[in-house]
């Protein structure tokens, strides 16, 4: 076997070659690659910082709510038990009974019974813009749609009050205060919510499943109903719980027709008072351990609207897993 | 079944007595004001593969989607002359495209099964046309995923969600969706463009399966694959950009690779463009 001088010279030239640039680290004026210059490392490092404070503020915001809350509201635990507190179905604060079961139970009223008119028209609102309105239609809905999560919930209460009230009080043969009343405010009040997040999610669904469901020989309906809906369910699932948020905290447009009486509505046409609206009717003169029980009753709100966030974090996990 | 037996036989070059499954007639077809293909007339053979061929942009697909009406779901698009399925024009009036379908079956390019399990994804067709039987339906997905050359890959987990396989299964798992609806023409839109090479061989395996039964149009890119598979194959071409593509030779695919009668055909397939 000869072996040719040649390779090994090249090779010890080119370990030489190699091993300049690495001996010398620091990066010289003729390397080609220029150094990062003062001003532009300071203004990145700038406004890195200034995107964190942003992020901050909400961060403290949230926290700082909840400790102020927390330490107002905390001594009614104490007091009366938060057992008591929550499982009492008796309010009368003047009187030292401070159960807001029934506060609790009528949240959940007023949002279920909203949520079972409110979120089928807000989703077939959905399918509509996503799925049959043609272009020109769509641009007419869809801003109307828009436009109704942009009025203020006092209009609601207003328009509930006014022209929602007399109508449901002459075929219900009361006043027309009540849960039924609520129901059909809080139901148009969350529907833009719902459409507009399932609707997202309607329009998320890759344009080739829908192909492959008509060259399947499927119809539009069949298309909708056994694919895309059940498609994008996370989504409208999400859509669905942050219309219940809206729901459970509405409180102007709920104390304007609600009746405000803290007992659970034997009808629903009958008058009720909800952990929300309990609050803006109790706060201008409550006193002592009844403003401590508002506070504590803004705790639970608390609670239940980060239940809600927790679950829509814990679903989209979920439906990320499945695929 | 001396048809099948015949089909298996290598190289046997299919006469020219298959009868037409689609007639297509001086066909032009139209996005909005652009005259996207024009004067297409074309017999597809039954029961064998035809594949079309052309550079990017010739029309092809939009050919293909004309067969079974999907272009219908775009807006704007309308077209002229005449589309015959065993004879019957396809865009008469009163002619449900949904049953067409049906019968007209589609794999696309990108694999696309539904967000839902294996087994939902092969039921599907089967249960929009009214079965609901479970012993019925487990023994068409079986089938199915049987005739799709994917059975073996994932009898095991039927329960999966069917975006879990990898691309070249869903594909597959694709085809095993469409063939549950007994289609009598397949239409492929370059089914093989996206899918790993081992999962090609294997559709290429099935599609030699399916033509004993099933009429098969390919549109393909990569001309080894169309003269592996097809038994004819249409060369598509649009010379001039903005212009209307054309139909420029279709032949048997043995003629069209040895011998083509047009120099555009050649040009193609020796690799002098597209």
């Amino acid at each position: 076997m000869t072996l040719d001088p040649k390779p090994d010279d090249r090779a010890v030239r080119l370990s030489e070659g190699s091993g300049r640039p690495n001996a010398d680290a620091a990066p010289s004026a003729g390397s080609g690659l220029s150094t990062i210059s003062r001003a532009t490392y300071f203004k990145e490092a700038a406004l890195q910082n200034l995107f964190l404070v942003c992020a901050c503020v909400a961060v403290a915001g949230v926290a700082l709510i909840f400790l102020f809350v927390g330490w107002r509201g905390w001594p009614i635990f104490a007091k009366v038990g938060l057992f008591n507190f929550l499982g009492g179905y008796v309010w009368h604060p003047t009187k030292g009974d401070f159960g807001i079961l029934t506060l609790i139970v009528n949240s959940m009223l007023a949002t279920l019974g909203a949520l079972a008119l409110g979120a089928p028209l807000a989703i077939g609102t959905a399918v509509f813009l996503s799925e049959v309105a043609n272009p020109r239609i769509r641009d007419l809905v869809r801003p109307a749609v828009e436009l109704l999560a942009g009025i203020p919930s006092v209009v609601y209460g207003f328009f509930g009050l006014v022209l929602l009230r007399p109508i449901i009080a002459k075929f219900s043969g009361g006043l027309g205060f009540g849960l039924f009343t609520v129901w059909i405010i809080l139901a148009v009040m969350i529907l833009p919510t719902i459409a507009a997040i399932s609707e997202d999610a309607l329009r998320s669904v890759p344009e080739g499943i829908r192909e492959a469901s008509y060259a399947m020989g499927a119809t539009k309906w069949q298309t909708i109903w056994r694919v895309l809906l059940p498609a994008a369910k996370i989504g409208i699932i999400d859509a669905i719980i942050l219309g219940m948020g809206r729901a459970i905290g509405e409180t102007m447009a709920v104390v304007m027709v609600a009746g405000n009486a803290p007992v659970i509505p034997n009808g629903i046409f009958a008058p009720f008072l909800t952990l929300t609206t309990v609050i803006v009717m109790d706060m201008p003169y409550a006193a002592g351990d009844h403003r401590t029980a508002l506070f504590g009753v803004a705790i639970i709100l608390f609670v239940i609207s980060m239940i809600f966030v927790a679950t829509i974090r814990i679903i989209s996990r979920f439906g990320k897993e499945v695929g | 079944m001396s048809d099948t037996l015949a089909s298996h036989m290598t190289g046997v070059i299919p006469t020219d007595n298959h009868a037409n499954k689609f007639s297509v007639q001086k066909l032009d077809f139209f996005y909005g004001d652009f005259n996207a293909l024009t004067d297409i007339t074309v017999g597809i053979k039954e029961n064998a593969v035809t594949a079309f061929i052309g550079p990017s942009g010739c029309g092809k697909s939009t050919f293909l989607r004309c067969l079974n009406r999907m272009n219908d779901l775009i807006p704007g698009t309308r077209n002229e002359g005449r589309v015959l399925l065993d004879g019957n024009d396809v865009y008469a009036p009163g002619v449900d495209p949904v049953d067409l379908r049906r019968r007209v079956g589609m794999i696309f390019q990108q694999p696309n099964p539904f967000p839902m399990s294996i087994y939902d994804n092969v039921a599907y067709g089967p249960r929009l046309h009214g079965v609901r039987k479970k012993a019925e339906l487990d023994e068409i997905v079986e089938a199915s995923l049987k005739r799709a050359n994917v059975w073996k890959e994932v009898k095991d987990i039927m329960g999966r969600g069917g975006l879990t396989l990898s691309g070249g299964q869903q594909q597959r798992l694709c085809i095993a969706r469409v063939l549950a609806v007994e289609p009598e023409v397949l239409l492929m839109d370059e089914p093989c463009s996206a899918i790993d090479p081992t999962s090609v061989q294997k559709v290429e395996d099935l599609m030699a399966e399916l033509k004993d039964r099933i009429t098969i149009v390919i549109v393909t890119h990569n001309m080894q694959q169309a003269a592996r598979v097809s038994d004819y194959t249409a060369f598509f071409l649009q010379e001039v950009a903005g212009e209307p593509a054309h139909l420029i030779e279709y032949d048997r695919t043995a003629s069209i690779f040895t011998s083509p009668r047009d120099r555009r055909t050649e040009d193609y397939i020796t690799g002098r463009f597209g």
